[in-house]
């Protein structure tokens, strides 16, 4: 169910012909102990120009937070019909959020970057705090975030 | 009604508003640690330009500068790729520590809020700040009706010691309770968005960037124009972004300005919804109010005593209410019975009449006298059953009676029937119950019965009465009673020192020892209480089923039970007793008696009493430890034979537990009574009550009486009278 609405959500962005041309992708993320509340994250894609693509996943259920995830607030102008069912609860320090969905093939090594914006309660807020380029290369290779996020992979 | 409201949300929410009640004093320190640790922006003008700017200095990497609402001002920034952030001079940006937020803080926070538990946490903590307030505002209303109306709400609170407690704490706390309890609740439903915090709309991104060169930011014309004490957060634009904005949150609004050109680029006033959240956001965590935070928490640290009072109260109470099986909600019931009972027996007869009126067919509703109701929608008739206390007073569920029945507006269409319970052998026998009947007769109610009294307990005289209500009433009804023997204890005779043969007054100290209880006993309330001098223990002879009350002369504190008896001719309990020799036992019980207690506190304290009357004034002055002034006037026959606590007295005077003592002898040559040393004392006396002293008297009625006229006298020239200190709890008797 899942994998089906992240794919429903990022084919109506992207408009990719082809629906059958997907893989699943599991993407982990890894907070270190910040020494805070939950944190909120939105996982979102953005194109080989900088512009907001579509939501992945969004941690966190209380959209009067969402303005603190500025960068993904901005671009997808607040519009929160587009997350409706990629909804979880917010991620805990020192723990992992992991989730497994199906990408388009036509996403990777096409100039894509996988976008994590994090917020954390009365803390500095994290827009953009992982940027990941989408290529093939690339898949199983930790990245690290500034503030909350320890690593970033995606594996397919 | 009332009670319900208040009973049922403070028993099952006790330990959550308790908890919640204990978070929230602990956080409400932190606002006013907050402000120990900030330094005060002197009075000059600074602009949020000239603070970033000084700080861009120092922290080439800043992103972030955020001001508490404290003052307190914290710089984030970013340092060789690690995020850090300081706590910097608010006028010369100079850093003063690094930030490091508590961890200890948001811990206790959680758990005010949420108790861990996240969402559903929260819906708990927001019911029990309900609770919370339901308990709050009947609280008020049941005292300001316990005290005797609103305009006595502050008058001194009497009752147990669990019930002082409560009333005063209570009163004190209420007005912060409320506060915090609205608030929270206000916040409760706007983390849920039930309510409109006015925060949930983002701005939106802006379209016209410049993309120049940027600025350097204390040159930044917007920021120039805004005072440091409306900021909120300034969000600095990402390096190299020429693109970027910088993002500013002050008291009024939201805005977002260009680094380039320095113009505020977009501007949002705060709507009314969110500055109505910032003000009980300030008002609930007294984050820029910290004075108030710190009454809000003092508040709050009563919550827990008032739970464990609170229970108290609710347990001594049914305890002492025997239960009535098929009790009929008050205005279902056809026929309501009220009860005011001192010691319990007179439920036993309300038990007897209200099974009879069921078995009948009747629904029948009994409850104390004190929860007279303004009106009982499906009565047809009513019964009052009351003993008296004391000297014409009324007993202990029917404290209220009287003032609540003013508070009746309409009489009644249903008639009532008065009962009264005592013993003849009192000059004022069933004073109280006759006060009754003139009340409603005065308030033009009907009478069911004419009023009818039964002496020391007469199951006989009951079933009369039980007769005659059966033609009243054009029913068959039997009322056959069967006294309850009290629950009683063992009691061993430990010594017994005897005087006032010589004078025809044998009278004897006696000194038992404290039984001891299981745990489980003490914990199901069937152990001997804790007691204090004053305290009546009742004794019950041998084959009889009647106790007899005694002023005890000792303490829990004493560790021995002790009581002062002269042996009256024919007299069944005193005879018994006299005929003890150590190591024989008594059954007996405790019946508290708070009316008579000395008021806390280090005023003087006059303590009038004669013959066997000593004994609990003697148990006061064991007890005062601390040396307060007591001043003993005692009566007697003659000073070698009936001077009970003669050595002890002595030993207390040395140690000045006993600051004072005159005696008065009658059998001797030119014999006195205490009311003529009174006389003679008058300027000492006055001087004293001048002072704030109590005057505590206990002896016989006549004795009592003399004493209350001698010392009408004494008050005279300086406009004061027994009766007027009796109403200030100042002027206290026990009388037999």
């Amino acid at each position: 169910m899942k994998s089906l609405l992240a794919t429903l959500a990022l084919t109506t962005a992207l408009t990719i012909p082809g629906l059958a041309m997907a893989r699943p992708v599991t993407l982990t993320t890894t907070l270190n102990a910040y020494g805070g509340d939950g944190a909120y994250l939105a996982l979102y894609v953005t194109d080989a120009a900088g512009a907001y693509k579509g939501t992945l996943w969004m941690a966190g259920g209380k959209s009067k937070y969402y303005s603190h995830l500025s960068d993904w607030s901005r671009g997808s102008a607040g519009d929160f019909s587009e997350i409706s069912g990629i909804t979880g609860a917010s991620v805990g320090a020192g723990r992992s959020l992991k989730i497994t969905l199906d990408l388009a093939d036509a996403l990777f090594d096409a100039g894509y970057e996988l976008h994590i914006d994090a917020a954390v309660e009365d803390m500095r807020d994290s827009p953009s705090e992982v940027v990941a380029p989408l290529t093939s290369g690339g898949a199983g290779q930790a990245i690290s975030g500034r503030r909350y996020i320890q690593s970033f992979t995606y594996d397919m | 009604m009332l009670r319900h409201l208040h009973k049922f949300p403070g028993l099952l929410a006790v330990l959550l508003v308790s908890a919640l009640a204990l978070s929230g004093s602990v956080l409400s320190l932190l606002p006013a640690l907050d402000r120990a640790g900030a330094v005060a922006a002197s009075g000059a003008q600074i602009s949020v330009a000239d603070l970033a700017g000084r700080i861009a200095v120092d922290y080439p990497g800043v992103e972030q500068i955020r001001r508490t609402a404290s003052g307190k001002v914290i710089a984030f920034y970013f340092e060789n790729g690690r995020p850090a952030a300081v706590v910097v001079d608010p006028v010369s940006g100079q850093p003063l520590s690094e930030y490091a937020p508590s961890g200890f803080e948001r811990w206790v926070t959680n758990l005010h809020r949420s108790l861990f538990l996240g969402d559903g946490g929260r819906i708990v903590a927001g019911g029990g700040a309900l609770a919370m307030l339901v308990l709050a505002l009947s609280g008020l209303q049941m005292t300001a009706r316990r005290m005797g109306g609103w305009r006595h709400l502050f008058d001194r609170a009497r009752g147990t010691g669990a019930q002082r407690l409560h009333v005063q704490f209570g009163r004190l706390a209420f007005a912060g309770l409320v506060l915090s309890s609205v608030t929270a609740l206000y916040m409760s439903l706007a983390t849920f968005e039930l309510i409109p915090d006015g925060m949930s709309k983002p701005l939106a991104p802006p379209t016209e960037v410049n993309g120049g060169k940027p600025l350097p930011v204390d040159q930044i014309a917007a920021l120039q124009g805004i005072d440091l004490d409306q900021l909120r957060e300034l969000t600095f634009p990402y390096e190299g972004d020429a693109t970027d904005v910088y993002a500013i949150k002050a008291a009024t609004g939201e805005g977002v300005i260009d680094q380039a050109t320095g113009r505020m680029l977009a501007w949002q006033d705060h709507g009314i919804a969110r500055q109505v959240h910032e003000l009980i956001y300030m008002l609930h965590t007294g984050q820029g109010l910290w004075w108030l935070g710190l009454m809000l928490g003092l508040s709050a640290l009563s919550v827990p005593v008032m739970g464990a009072t609170g229970a108290v109260v609710w347990w001594t109470r049914r305890r002492a209410r025997p239960g009535i099986a098929g009790n009929c909600a008050a205005q279902a019931a056809d026929t309501v019975i009220l009860v005011g009972s001192e010691g319990g027996s007179t439920w036993g007869f309300a038990r007897t009449l209200h099974e009879a009126l069921t078995a009948a067919g009747h629904k029948v509703h009994t409850a104390p006298m004190d929860s007279l109701l303004t009106s009982y929608s499906a009565a047809e008739r009513m019964f009052l059953l009351t003993a008296t206390y004391g000297d014409g007073a009324a007993p202990a569920t029917a404290g209220s009676f009287l003032k609540r029945l003013e508070a009746v507006r309409t009489s009644p269409a249903f008639p009532v029937a008065i009962l009264g319970f005592g013993d003849r052998q009192f000059p004022k026998f069933c004073q109280f119950t006759q006060d009754v009947e003139e009340a409603l007769a005065g308030k033009g109610w009907a009478s069911l019965m004419p009023l009818e009294t039964i002496d020391r307990q007469s199951a006989q005289e009951f079933a009369r009465w039980g007769e005659a209500l059966s033609r009243a009433m054009g029913e068959d009804l039997a009322l056959v009673h069967t006294a309850v023997r009290p629950q009683s204890h063992t009691l061993t005779l430990i010594s017994r020192s005897d005087y006032g043969s010589e004078v025809q007054a044998p009278t004897s100290v006696f000194r038992f020892a404290v039984p001891e209880s299981s745990l489980a006993a003490r914990l199901m309330g069937r152990a001997w209480p804790r007691f204090a001098a004053g305290d009546l223990v009742g004794i019950l002879p041998p084959d009889s089923i009647l106790p007899r009350y005694y002023s005890l002369a000792s303490s829990t504190r004493d560790g021995f039970i002790e009581i002062c008896v002269r042996k009256h001719p024919g007299g069944l309990c005193s005879s018994h007793l006299h005929g003890l020799q150590p190591g024989d036992t008594i059954e007996a019980f405790v019946k508290a008696n708070p009316g008579f207690r000395p008021a806390r506190g280090s005023r003087p304290v006059v303590l009038i009493g004669a013959g066997t009357g000593v004994g609990p004034l003697a148990g006061f002055i064991r007890a005062n430890s601390a040396g307060r002034p007591m001043h003993l006037y005692f009566g007697g026959r003659n000073p070698f034979s009936d001077f009970l606590y003669r050595r002890e007295i002595d030993g207390w005077l040395k140690d000045r537990r006993l600051t004072s003592l005159t005696t008065a002898f009658s059998r001797v040559k030119g014999g006195t009574y205490v009311q003529d040393r009174l006389r003679k004392d008058a300027d000492h006396l006055r001087a004293m009550i001048a002072d704030g002293a109590q005057i505590m008297v206990c002896g016989g009625r006549e004795m009592a009486a003399g004493v209350m006229g001698a010392l009408a006298e004494v008050l005279a020239p300086a406009g004061l009278t027994p009766i007027a200190l009796k109403a200030q709890g100042r002027y206290v008797e026990d009388v037999y």
